[in-house]
């Protein structure tokens, strides 16, 4: 009778570690891990040696020290006497600023290009072909010097707006003044009741949310679609605009004028932030246009023909068939392209622009010649943020994923 | 019946009518204009909207550049040579500076006289990469490839002969060992000794042999230091390196980051995660300002090599993140079948999976290669004097004090062409090895 035996256990040799597939990427990890530690002690090491060479310590007091430096762009109160860590804020707010206002104007123009590049206007599609190409093949550094050398060498001075006969005047009905120092528009000045009516604003923004949730609702119990764009216009505009006049127009304009030898009064955006934000949108932009168009293609001919034989409408197929199809494609590479967009914001060294790497990465590691730790600092910032916004990508991927089997 | 038909009947035609002309709006260039550019409204609106904008940019910069002064010493002189010409009003180029600077421009501060050199060096590479890039081409080139590196190096920072030999030596010694080291002392051995041998000889004995060899027969050329080098020859440098580097490097970290073994994995992605997440900028600055710190006291080595070490990283990071979305698009099935074929991991990589990943992210690798050549701009930052960093420094002479769009210019169209051919190329490749059915 044939009896299963086990095959009779070996007794374990050293060079199973090796041949042995079982252990063997164990043994592989194990020397892994013992060289990769060795290169980091190594590292480590140096660094402590070179750190003691020098005699120099580690550690982030220098935040708490005085800066004593000015930055002319902020967003919040700084002055020279306050501390590393204060100016190290302003910069970090001037870069988010600079990416937030790239991002949105990069997404219109990355649209539109994308859009019309598909467009069956022959000299459309190929200008915005130009556009595209032009800006994708030239480095983002030489666009910003180019936008920032227009900014500076193709403007008018602001003398030039002065006189009976001026060379230059404002424009958009003498509100907006485009001079070598900068732009000047008109800032808003909040008076009393402003709060009610940014109140009211928010109000309608909320109904406009809660509309269009509604109306979503009710057409896909009954089938009846609600006007939902007419609506939401009216919803925008109208509250606001009424209680603007019934509280007795709370907030006003302030007008740049010229005053001296340059302008006062307004908002002054300098030419260093509308260099930086121009080219990074435009290119960022250029980006866009080609993930939108390929977004768009990817949505199969056959999705566009069905929708029309059911029957429905062209702008209908666009939004309830081949958007949905289509943002699934463009979006993730859209979130990448702002992640990309917030790291060129450090090319504002190119211009002067005062973003977190001038102030934290630039004169404070000058100034108390803490390169490691600032530099440490400066890296840690990016790091978080890219890595915030690619989670925020991977919680979307995940939300917009095919459900397959 | 006949008769009937024709008492019934007075007229039958008997011949067609000659085909008509279609009509006038449904042919030639009207019927071209009608479709491609007046199908609607807002295409007319569109059409016209275009039309003006590619009139106003010609009408301001086409007459600028034409009409552009090449044979004149400075601005002023340019300016002196505008008034007579065309008038104090006219505004036309300066493509003087062009002239008297292209040099500078390409080469940077590179002895003049050897500029045949670095020219030379980009032909030697052009015919090394060729086998690589176009099929028909003799196979033997392979053997120029392989040396290419040392010729180029040789002949763009010059020095001895033997310095470029001796290190290339180290790599003949690591393939003799791998090969007949496997008879002798078994296949991993042999592995390991291709790794370690050569590193102990190049650390050890490849400085003393290249000084020995050079005192017995000292050929060479004239040394050129690396401050020289500038322009668009650094961008080229830079950006050629980089590309070759990191381009194994990245395959590496991909599989890495594919891979089961957890401390290889979580290594792979730390690294990737944390090169892409931190600016290039940051990185050129850490290795401007703080390699130093890592490296073991008194170790100081070229500002460029550090620049080169840190863009190779920053780009391999990319690099493996477009070969990892190579990997994950390949059906499961690939790897199962690779395996059930018997094949180990690294055959099964080499034979079956990296040919169809790698194939699937031409364009994602060639744009990698693309943002990696423009961002060899970064490096004037540092101090380098990249072409743009030259731009800065004709401006700053008195002679071109406040000139700006004819560098711009010439700068940007050189990149343009550059990179505008590397994506042709890509094109070119995807179409090549489509094999789908199409």
């Amino acid at each position: 009778m044939a009896t299963m035996t086990e095959p009779p256990a070996e007794a374990f040799r050293l060079s199973q570690l090796i041949y042995d597939t079982r252990y063997r990427s164990l043994t592989i990890q194990v020397v892994a891990f013992i060289l990769i530690m060795a290169g980091v002690f190594w590292l480590a090491n140096n660094t402590v040696q070179n750190l003691q060479d020098l005699g120099k310590d580690f550690n982030f007091g220098f935040l708490g020290q005085r800066a004593g430096y000015d930055i002319n762009q902020r967003l919040i109160e700084y002055s020279n006497d306050s501390t590393h860590a204060r100016a190290a804020l302003v910069g970090i707010l001037n870069t988010l600023l600079v990416a937030f206002l790239g991002c949105i104007l990069a997404t219109i123009l990355g649209v539109i290009a994308g859009v019309l590049r598909l467009s069956k206007n022959w000299i459309v599609s190929r200008l915005m072909g130009v556009y595209v190409e032009g800006f994708r093949n030239i480095p983002t550094l030489l666009w910003i010097l180019i936008v920032f050398a227009i900014m500076t060498e193709a403007t008018p001075q602001p003398r030039d707006f002065r006189g009976e006969n001026p060379e230059a005047s404002m424009i958009l009905f003498d509100t907006v003044a485009i001079t070598n120092r900068g732009i000047f528009i008109p800032a808003p000045v909040w008076g009393e009741g402003a709060t009610v009516l940014i109140l009211v604003f928010l109000a309608s923004l909320a109904g406009i949310f809660a509309f269009r949730r509604y109306a979503r609702k009710r057409q896909e119990e009954t089938g009846v679609i609600l006007p939902v764009f007419w609506v939401s216009l009216g919803l925008f505009f109208i509250p606001s605009i009424l209680f603007y006049y019934i509280l007795g127009r709370p907030v006003t304009l302030e007008y740049p004028e010229l005053a001296g030898f340059n302008f006062a009064g307004g908002t002054h955006l300098r030419n260093s932030l509308i260099a930086l934000w121009l080219a990074l949108s435009l290119y960022t932009g250029a980006f866009i246009a080609e993930n939108v168009r390929s977004g768009i293609l990817a949505v199969s001919k056959g999705q566009t023909e069905a929708a029309f034989a059911l029957g429905l409408r062209p702008n209908r197929t666009m939004n309830l068939v081949i958007l949905p199809q289509a943002l699934r494609v463009i979006i993730p590479p859209l979130i990448s392209q702002y992640l990309n967009l917030t790291k060129n914001s450090s090319l504002a060294i190119a211009v002067g622009y005062m973003d977190v790497r001038s102030t934290l990465g630039g004169i404070s590691i000058n100034q108390t010649g803490r390169e490691l730790e600032g530099m440490l600092l400066l890296g840690l910032f990016y790091l978080v943020t890219s890595l915030i916004i690619s989670g925020l990508m991977n919680v979307y991927n995940q939300s917009i994923k095919l459900k397959e089997r | 019946m006949s008769d009937v038909h024709a008492q019934t009947v007075s007229y039958v035609r008997e011949t067609m009518l000659p085909e008509a002309e279609p009509p006038v709006t449904e042919r030639g260039a009207i019927k071209w204009l009608r479709e491609n550019l007046f199908s609607s409204w807002l295409n007319a609106i569109l059409t016209i909207l275009s039309l003006y904008v590619i009139y106003y940019v010609l009408s301001h910069t086409l007459g600028w550049m034409l009409y552009g002064i090449w044979d004149a010493g400075s601005l002023t002189e340019c300016r002196e040579i505008r008034n007579e010409l065309y008038g104090e009003d006219a505004s036309v180029a300066c493509w003087a500076v062009l002239a008297d600077r292209w040099d500078q421009l390409l080469f940077g501060f590179y002895p003049q006289d050897l500029y045949w050199r670095p020219v030379a060096a980009l032909l030697v590479f052009f015919v090394a990469v060729s086998p690589i890039l176009f099929e028909g081409v003799p196979r033997k080139l392979f053997y120029l490839t392989a040396t290419a590196p040392f010729i180029c190096f040789w002949l763009i920072w010059g020095g001895t002969i033997w310095g470029p030999i001796v290190v290339a030596l180290g790599f003949v010694i690591a393939g003799a060992v791998f090969r007949y080291g496997a008879e002798v002392v078994g296949p991993l051995l042999a592995i390991i000794g291709a790794f370690v041998v050569p590193i102990l000889y190049w650390l050890l004995l490849a400085g003393p042999l290249t000084a020995i060899l050079n005192s017995i027969a000292p050929i060479g050329m004239q040394y050129v230091s690396s401050d020289e080098i500038g322009g668009f020859m650094l961008a080229f440098i830079i950006g050629i390196t980089g590309i070759i580097l990191s381009f194994p490097l990245g395959i590496l970290l991909a599989l890495g980051r594919q891979s089961d073994l957890f401390i290889i994995n979580k290594t792979c992605v730390t690294f990737i995660e944390v090169i892409r997440g931190v600016p290039l900028i940051v990185w050129l600055f850490t290795a401007s300002l703080l390699l130093n710190y890592f490296l073991p006291p008194g170790t100081n080595f070229d500002l460029l090599l550090r620049v080169i070490i840190m863009v190779t990283f920053f780009a391999s990071a990319y690099m493996a993140e477009v070969i990892r979305g190579g990997l994950a698009a390949l059906p499961r099935g690939q790897y199962e079948g690779a395996d059930s074929l018997g094949l180990n991991y690294w055959q099964s990589m080499q034979l079956i999976i990296l040919p169809q990943a790698l194939k699937i992210s031409i364009p994602g690798i060639v744009n990698t290669f693309i943002g990696l050549f423009k961002d060899t701009t970064l490096v004037v930052f540092v101090g380098l004097s990249d072409p743009i960093g030259f731009s800065n420094l004709i401006r700053a002479t008195t002679d071109w004090n406040g000139i700006y769009w004819e560098l711009f210019i010439f700068i940007g169209l050189c990149f343009f062409i550059c990179c505008f051919s590397m994506s042709k190329y890509s094109q070119f490749l995807e179409r090549k090895l489509r094999t789908e059915h199409r």
